[in-house]
């Protein structure tokens, strides 16, 4: 009858595998993969962290085609595909052009305790934005469009930490 | 260009949790998407697989599943993305003109390890990575340069979950059927504001299986009834980091539809059914715009008009979306088989009648970075 083969095909369908549980005893393993890795900074993002580091200075650099200034620097132009010649020191503030006030708690990922506030930064004096922790703001006055600067670690390793975070311009 | 068929499919029920190994689970898919082809894995000589060597926590993970999919004795060869990405890959490898019919399978399961320490790992470890971004985080971000630019509600938003788990009310695969309101998306969780948890979707298990023929052996061996067509793909990639591009702006997708609609001759309007990857609720309106069914900032106001309603002038995401079921790799996969469960009128209590011409379209890359589009006709 069709009313029959409709109903078989609909649970066909939708079968749970997991019906074998009730015959086999579920064994599950526990693992964690924990690989070393030394990744290599390059020639460009080395340079940039170096001038963060040792100097406490954010650089950027542009287009020779299209003028486009990039921070993080790049190798070339993602758009022109052109070697990147000039390298300008940028002044450290920006605007805020989006962000989130973050309240899960990821302690293996997370560089704090939320609540705390990612957001981009619209870097004045380059086209592109830099994403970081935003600080020193409450979580419910931050706003899109705030002009932020940054403030830099003391104790600089020469990664995207020496960035402590933004905070909002006085 | 010869003709590509989409000849059978099949798909595990998308839960969390899935007590079945990857192998179990491409098994059951594999055995199923011939059944429904009805031919035989002799009939097959070529095996593409989609699956994350992370997520399975297996580099090469493609080889351990090569016998479930059918490839002993022949050759499988993998992409790590979404599943339209795969399909893309196995009709390339089909039109070369070196294969016959093919199987393209997918496996995911989101719920045996940490899905933000997997989605970390997609950041550039030189720079965001020891920021502990992960997706739904970059997806805050994205979600507040939409709505900051366009002028949306967090209101607007939550209208997209209520209607795509409502519709998984119809949808036997998905894993969140439910019957929700604004009120209840606005008053859940808040993960990553403006993101709250019923923005987000949902930690999921799953696989699918899809084969796919030239039209010579397509006609040879199936009926005309279970024959869907790959009328036009297209895709695109922007750049890698978040701050090179503007978040609200969808070029990437733009570029990728304008191809897919060229090469299957057909405009937005002729679209008669879509599955988009709402991986949060932003997104559906947000690709929505970038596939041209409304302007740039329109789609949450059609989205509150009901255009997009099951009922509506587009059906959108009558599955339940990645909203109500997200089986990261397999996600593209699933969308494109609920076209050809659509086309082929199988789609039962989710039916939208009469389609003829139905989208999907996938994403690789955080914030949908990258973006493939296929057409599917009958």
């Amino acid at each position: 009858m069709p009313s029959c083969r409709k109903r078989r095909d609909w649970r066909r369908e939708v079968r749970q595998l997991s019906d074998w549980k009730a015959e086999v005893e579920e064994i599950v393993y526990p693992g964690k993969i924990c690989v070393p890795y030394s990744w290599t900074v390059g020639s460009t993002l080395s340079k940039w962290y170096v001038q963060l580091r040792d100097d406490g200075e954010i650089w950027a650099n542009r287009c020779p085609t299209c003028e486009k200034v990039y921070v993080p620097p790049k190798v070339k132009c993602i758009q022109c595909y052109k070697d990147m010649s000039e390298w300008v020191k940028l002044p450290g503030t920006g605007i805020l052009e989006t962000y989130t006030v973050v309240y899960y708690e990821e302690p293996g990922l997370h560089p704090k305790k939320p609540p705390f506030i990612y957001g981009i930064i619209k870097m004045d004096g380059a086209d592109t934005g830099i994403v970081h922790l935003v600080d020193k703001v409450d979580p419910d006055k931050v706003k899109v469009g705030m002009k932020v600067e940054a403030v830099l670690a003391k104790q600089r390793e020469g990664n995207i930490m020496d960035i402590k975070y933004f905070r909002p311009v006085a | 260009m010869e003709r590509v068929a989409v000849i059978g499919v099949a798909q595990t029920k998308y839960e969390k949790g899935k007590r079945e190994t990857f192998h179990e689970l491409i098994f059951d898919v594999a055995t199923r998407a011939l059944a429904d082809a009805g031919i035989t894995v002799a009939d097959v000589d070529n095996v593409v697989s989609v699956s994350s060597d992370f997520w399975d926590g297996r580099t090469i993970s493609s080889m351990a599943i090569m016998d479930a999919a059918g490839a002993f004795g022949k050759d499988i060869s993998t992409v790590e993305g979404d599943g339209t990405f795969g399909a893309l890959y196995a009709m390339m490898r089909l039109l070369s003109g070196s294969f016959g019919v093919t199987m393209l399978c997918a496996h995911h399961k989101g719920s045996e390890s940490n899905m933000n320490g997997i989605t970390n790992t997609s950041f550039d470890p030189l720079v965001e990575r020891k920021l502990g971004l992960d997706a739904i985080s970059s997806g805050a971000l994205q979600a507040r340069r939409y709505m900051s630019r366009y002028n949306i509600l967090e209101q607007q938003l939550a209208a997209v979950s209520v209607k795509n788990h409502g519709n998984a009310m119809r949808n036997p695969y998905a894993m969140l059927p439910m019957e929700i309101t604004v009120d209840d998306v606005m008053n859940s969780t808040m993960l990553a504001s403006p993101l709250k948890k019923l923005d987000c979707s949902p930690v999921c298990d799953g696989a699918a299986a899809m084969i796919i023929a030239a039209e010579r052996n397509a006609k040879k061996l199936t009926t005309n009834k279970k024959r869907v067509w790959l009328k036009g793909v297209g895709h695109c990639t922007d750049a890698y980091r978040l701050g090179d591009r503007d978040l609200a702006d969808t070029r990437a997708l733009k570029q990728a539809a304008r191809k897919a609609y060229a090469m299957a001759g057909v405009e937005p309007w002729d679209i008669d059914v879509a599955e988009v990857y709402d991986a949060f609720t932003y997104m559906e309106p947000m690709w929505l715009e970038g596939l041209g069914f409304c302007d740039d900032g329109m789609g949450p106001e059609y989205i509150e008009r009901g255009v997009f309603n099951s009922d509506g002038d587009l059906p959108v995401n009558v599955s339940g979306g990645r909203l109500s079921a997200n089986p990261v790799q397999v996600a593209g996969l699933a969308e494109m088989i609920e076209c050809v469960l659509q086309l082929r009128g199988e789609a039962r209590k989710r039916q939208v009648p009469g389609a003829e011409i139905a989208l999907a379209q996938g994403i690789n890359g955080m914030c949908g970075q990258s973006h493939c589009v296929w057409i599917l006709g009958k």
